[in-house]
């Protein structure tokens, strides 16, 4: 199918952006690395938006330290995020997510702010921030404000961002001594949406445990987190399988993906048991 | 004078060496040419505005707001297009009892699949066709559907073709010797219900099509994306109610096939029709949406299926009852029996046993017809008679080499005919198997798969035999009616620089036809392959033939391509045995040059004679012969159908916790007779077990109960990736066929064939210690924990 595009604009920064969101009736969507946006228009998902094209605004981009927390700009794109000395030391889980994201193609357009933006729920990285308790930066005509991971997924590609806001970036906090992550996630074909996925910290404040591919959005499993910071693994897989709702569908059923959730937290664990010794 | 194939050091030895594909620069570099490449004056696009429902009747088609689009230009229902386009029916008459209902380019009154073309809506652009197209308002009444294909033939569901009486399509039952007596007696039987889903092709280029209508010629010409030129021709003409010599089909770049593009499409024909109305050029190029909903699809068959062993592990006899369901129409020329009936004729194929019963059973529903594809009916045939011996194997507690073994046809007993009335000239079971074992180092794998075992790692060792129909006579089709040809010809032609030129009726889809063509004539003649330039796909340019598909190419196209060239090679010495006074069986042709046939002396360059021939022919005596143009026709005829051989081996392991299988490694020996590139030979090899592999494992297309397609894109429908694919190795045993000099049979199925049972074999093999057993495919995660009982509601 031919895309029918309602219009392009391309923003010089971030007030143009803000500006051309802001002139387009309800109609505008935001560009970045279009690696979901113009597949969905390709196939006349959505037609006849007004796309602002955010990708050239430089100050969107790059990866810095600040105190406890990482920035990364919402341009960022996973190969860069995948190769990133700051986010591998500081935030190794979101180096470990790279590999799971489709294949290099994709990964060297597409961008973090996108993925989060999209919220697509068998995607990577929105369930990566919730367990990183990350903060989301949104910029809108009524000025900036920050959202916590957990209030940000509402549902399937819903998230917490107002008509006329843009994400611009996310902070993540800087992990601490001893604190390990591991991402497991199955999915038929490598790069494939997972079937299921887990991101797991252990803090020594405790565990964090976010699902994805099995609910509506990626989904903090606090039942499964306080089995786990006592130890009970069965628990935790029980726990988890009661927090989680798994869709059904052509590549899987949702009993498979609960069952999947399962093992993939056994096996996440021992990978955490791995990297400790 | 023959080729002394046997020795690798004979003049111009092209056959049997890989050299450079001649089309593969063009192809690399971006500057090949599709349908989609050529841009004619005046030219139009057309879409399709498609049934949403599985079954539905057509009321009013309301197209005022479409028409208001900028771009458009017209718009047409399915009874604007029967004006000038006839319906067809796709039944040969050699398999008895098929039965369809007319077909129109565009669905009249009634839609029967979901895709089906029910108005076309022509433009300036494609853009504006497919905008126009979404504003058309047809009022559909949804009839009830059928589309469970078990059920199909219940006196309570609903006929879908009330003309044709009933929902059975075809029926066939063969049966040899006294099956029921056999399994009243055995040693051991053996049953299993198997089940292949449903798949399409996946072609990389969409099916495509430019049709040119002129007035002032009154000629059609079109360029499609096909496999099979002079068959479109044909339905082109009979269709459009033009002269077959006023169609011409020209085919130049193609971007895969796999059989999808063998076959008439409704909405090409609808595009061929318009542009005789609206008398100026018009293409379609199928998208990847529409292509999933609208392409053939294949491979949905259940079967259930017995095998009676000896306990020395002999088979008695196999019974096999096959069920398919084939959409809403006979697929047009070629029908959608095919596949039911290869079941019937390919199952037990390697065996030599004696008691042989297999019926099919063909019935119609409510989705996108199915017809032939890559190994037509070969991969469901397999997979039930091997899955079935090594089941067989299992309960007696027998290796399953040893049970192939001591089964398969002798090495030395052909010719022989099966108990499914196949005649095989000659094959070569028993020494495929042993180079396999060799290759994959059986005894050494089974160790490791033990000691593995112990460790909780559960692997597995799958073997599949086979057999593989190709080089295809009349029987094929011919007999039943189709005007499609099983004789291919070639012209070959020396210019005056003492280059080639060759003309072939076969053509090439990206599997290296051309260069296969241009070794054999370049061995044939004396020239080296860089100086013959091939050129194939253009009905009113190459000899008639019938194109490629059912692995002829090589077979069939090679030979003809063969035989041209040593025509040519014999004009060329006659002409040079005028001019140097020499008798021509004392000269040779030899890498471009005439040379002397004991002592290998030079004695004239090709374009010395050519310049002699063509510009002073008046030196030459009067009367000798100077046709340095060749054309030779080749057709089998002692078989109906050169069959190959081949075996299959699959190493995976199994996790048993998530269900995820990884193929560790692949092997296949097979043996396709003569041939001509190894290299090629071995890529249609792994392409094709790279197609069975994703039957295996990935592929499904799914239909709710009403009908609708749940998964119609790249995102959902999973084909094999290079990612998950495992090593494979290749090996060959040559048998060439004695119908043909060239002695090549086909290779492009052999690979599809056997890989969905090797991975079934492998999968079953790591799990019958832990008590599961899978045989419908796709072998998804969950299958195989459902199979386990690790997974339950």
């Amino acid at each position: 199918m031919k895309a029918l595009a309602g219009g392009y604009a391309q923003a010089r920064d971030l007030r143009h952006a803000l500006d051309l969101l802001g002139q387009a009736d309800g109609m505008g969507r935001v560009l970045a690395g279009g690696q979901s946006l113009i597949a969905a228009m390709n196939m006349r998902l959505t037609s006849g938006d007004l796309l602002v094209d955010i990708s050239r605004i430089a100050e969107l981009r790059g990866v810095a330290l600040d105190g406890g927390w990482l920035r990364i700009g919402a341009l960022t794109r996973h190969a860069e995020i995948g190769r990133d000395a700051l986010i591998a030391r500081h935030a190794p889980l979101l180096t470990r997510a790279v590999g799971h994201i489709a294949h290099s193609a994709i990964r060297n357009r597409g961008t973090i702010g996108g993925s989060l933006a999209h919220a697509d729920p068998a995607a990577e990285f929105p369930a990566c921030v919730l367990a990183l308790e990350a903060v989301l930066h949104l910029d809108g005509p009524d000025g900036r404000r920050d959202v916590a991971a957990e209030d940000f997924f509402l549902g399937v590609f819903e998230t917490a961002i107002e008509e006329g806001e843009i994400l611009t970036g996310i902070s993540v906090p800087v992990a601490q001594d001893g604190e390990r992550h591991v991402l497991r996630e199955a999915a038929r074909r490598s790069g494939d949406y997972a079937l299921a996925g887990l991101c797991l910290l252990r803090r020594t404040a405790g565990h964090r445990l976010a699902a994805f591919g099995v609910g509506p959005c990626p989904i903090l499993a606090r039942g499964a987190m306080e089995k786990l910071d006592h130890g009970d693994i069965d628990g935790a897989v029980a726990a988890l399988s009661g927090e989680i709702d798994p869709p059904g569908d052509t590549q899987a059923s949702a009993a498979y993906r609960r069952h999947l959730a399962g093992v993939l937290l056994r096996r996440a664990l021992s990978d955490l048991e791995g990297e400790q010794s | 004078m023959t080729i002394s194939f046997g020795n690798p050091d004979r003049p111009n030895s092209y056959i049997g060496k890989t050299v450079p594909r001649p089309n593969a620069p063009r192809l690399v570099q971006g500057r090949g040419k599709y349908v989609d490449d050529i841009v004619l004056p005046r030219m139009a696009h057309v879409a399709f505005v498609r049934s949403p429902h599985a079954h539905a009747t057509i009321g009013a088609i309301d197209t005022a707001g479409a028409k208001e689009v900028k771009g458009v230009l017209r718009i047409f229902t399915g009874a604007e297009i029967a004006e000038v386009c006839t319906p067809w029916v796709g039944v040969l008459a050699h398999l008895k009892g098929l039965k369809s209902p007319p077909q129109h380019a565009l669905a009249v009154d009634r839609a029967c699949w979901v895709g089906e073309p029910v108005v076309a809506v022509v433009a300036t652009s494609r853009a504006a066709a497919e905008e126009a197209a979404a504003l058309v308002d047809v009022d559909y009444d949804p009839l009830p559907v059928v589309t469970d294909m078990m059920s199909a033939l219940d006196a309570d569901t609903p006929v879908l073709h009330a003309d044709m009486g009933d929902n059975l399509a075809f029926r066939r039952l063969h049966e040899e010797g006294d099956v029921d007596g056999v399994m009243a007696t055995a040693h051991k039987v053996v049953s299993a219900r198997f089940k292949t889903a449903r798949h399409t092709g996946v072609t990389l280029e969409p099916r495509s099509i430019l049709a040119d209508w002129n007035p002032a010629e009154q000629q059609l010409t079109t360029w499609n994306a096909t496999q099979a030129p002079h068959m479109i021709q044909t339905v082109l003409a009979t269709h459009l109610g033009l002269p077959e010599g006023r169609v011409r089909v020209i085919c130049d770049d193609v971007g895969g096939s796999y059989g999808i593009k063998v076959h008439v499409y409704p909405d090409e024909v609808a595009t061929a029709a318009i542009s005789k109305i609206m008398e100026r050029p018009v293409k379609f190029v199928a998208d990847r949406l529409e292509s999933f909903s609208t392409d053939i699809h294949a491979r949905d068959h259940e079967i259930e299926a017995k095998i009676a062993v000896d306990a020395e592990g002999r088979i008695l006899a196999i019974d096999v009852d096959d069920w398919t369901a084939i959409g809403a129409y006979s697929v047009y020329p070629r029908t959608s029996a095919i596949e039911g009936n290869q079941v019937v004729n390919l199952c037990g194929g390697p065996y030599d046993f004696a008691n042989y019963r297999a019926q099919t059973t063909v019935v119609f529903q409510n989705k996108t017809p199915t017809c032939q594809y890559r190994a037509v009916g070969h991969p469901i045939a397999v997979a039930v008679t091997e899955g079935l011996v090594d089941l067989a194997a299992a309960e007696l507690g027998m290796d399953p080499v040893e049970i192939r073994r001591r089964n398969m046809y002798a090495d030395d007993v052909y010719p022989v005919t099966s108990p499914a009335k196949m005649k095989f000239e000659g094959l070569s079971h028993h020494a495929s198997l042993n180079k396999l074992l060799e290759l994959m180092d059986y005894d050494g794998l089974r160790a490791e798969q033990a000691a593995l075992r112990g460790k909780g790692i559960h692997r597995g060792i799958g073997i599949a035999s086979f057999i593989e129909l190709t080089n295809p006579s009349p029987f094929m089709y011919g007999i039943g009616g189709a005007r499609i040809s099983a004789q291919d010809g070639c012209t070959v032609r020396m210019d005056p620089d003492g280059s080639l030129v060759a003309l072939s009726g076969v053509t090439e889809q990206g599997q290296g036809t051309e260069a296969m063509l241009s070794q054999i004539v370049a061995e044939g003649v004396g020239v080296s392959p860089d100086r013959v330039r091939v050129i194939t796909g253009d009905t009113q340019v190459t000899p008639y033939g019938g194109g490629t598909w059912a692995s002829r190419g090589a077979g069939i196209g090679g030979e003809a391509a063969l035989q041209s060239a040593r025509a040519l090679r014999g004009a060329i010495l006659e002409v040079a045995g005028a001019m140097l006074q020499s008798p021509a069986e004392a000269l040779d042709i030899r890498d471009g040059q005439v040379v002397d046939a004991a002592s290998g002396e030079v004695r004239m360059p090709l374009e010395e004679l050519g310049r002699i021939v063509y510009f002073r022919g008046d030196t030459l005596p009067k009367g000798v012969p100077r046709e340095l143009v060749q054309t030779r026709h080749f057709i089998t005829s002692d078989y109906p159908f050169a069959f190959t051989n081949g075996v299959q081996a699959s190493y995976l392991e199994v996790d048993t916790e998530t269900g995820i299988v990884t193929l560790l490694k692949h092997w296949c020996v097979e043996d396709c007779g003569r041939i001509i590139n190894p290299q090629l030979v071995d890529e249609q090899i792994r392409g094709g077990i790279v197609q069975g592999l994703g039957g295996a494992l990935f592929e499904e297309i799914h239909y709710d109960a009403e009908g609708q397609l749940l998964n119609g894109s790249m995102a959902d429908y999973l084909v094999p990736m290079a990612a998950e694919m495992p090593d494979m190795v290749v090996g060959h045993v040559e048998t060439p066929t004695m119908e043909s000099e060239l002695g090549a049979k086909g290779a492009g199925e052999a690979g599809t064939a056997g890989a969905p049972a090797a991975v079934m074999n492998a999968i079953n093999d790591a799990l019958r210690p832990l008590g599961g057993q899978v045989t419908a495919m796709p072998f998804t995660p969950e299958r195989i924990l459902r199979a386990l009982g690790r997974i339950t509601d």
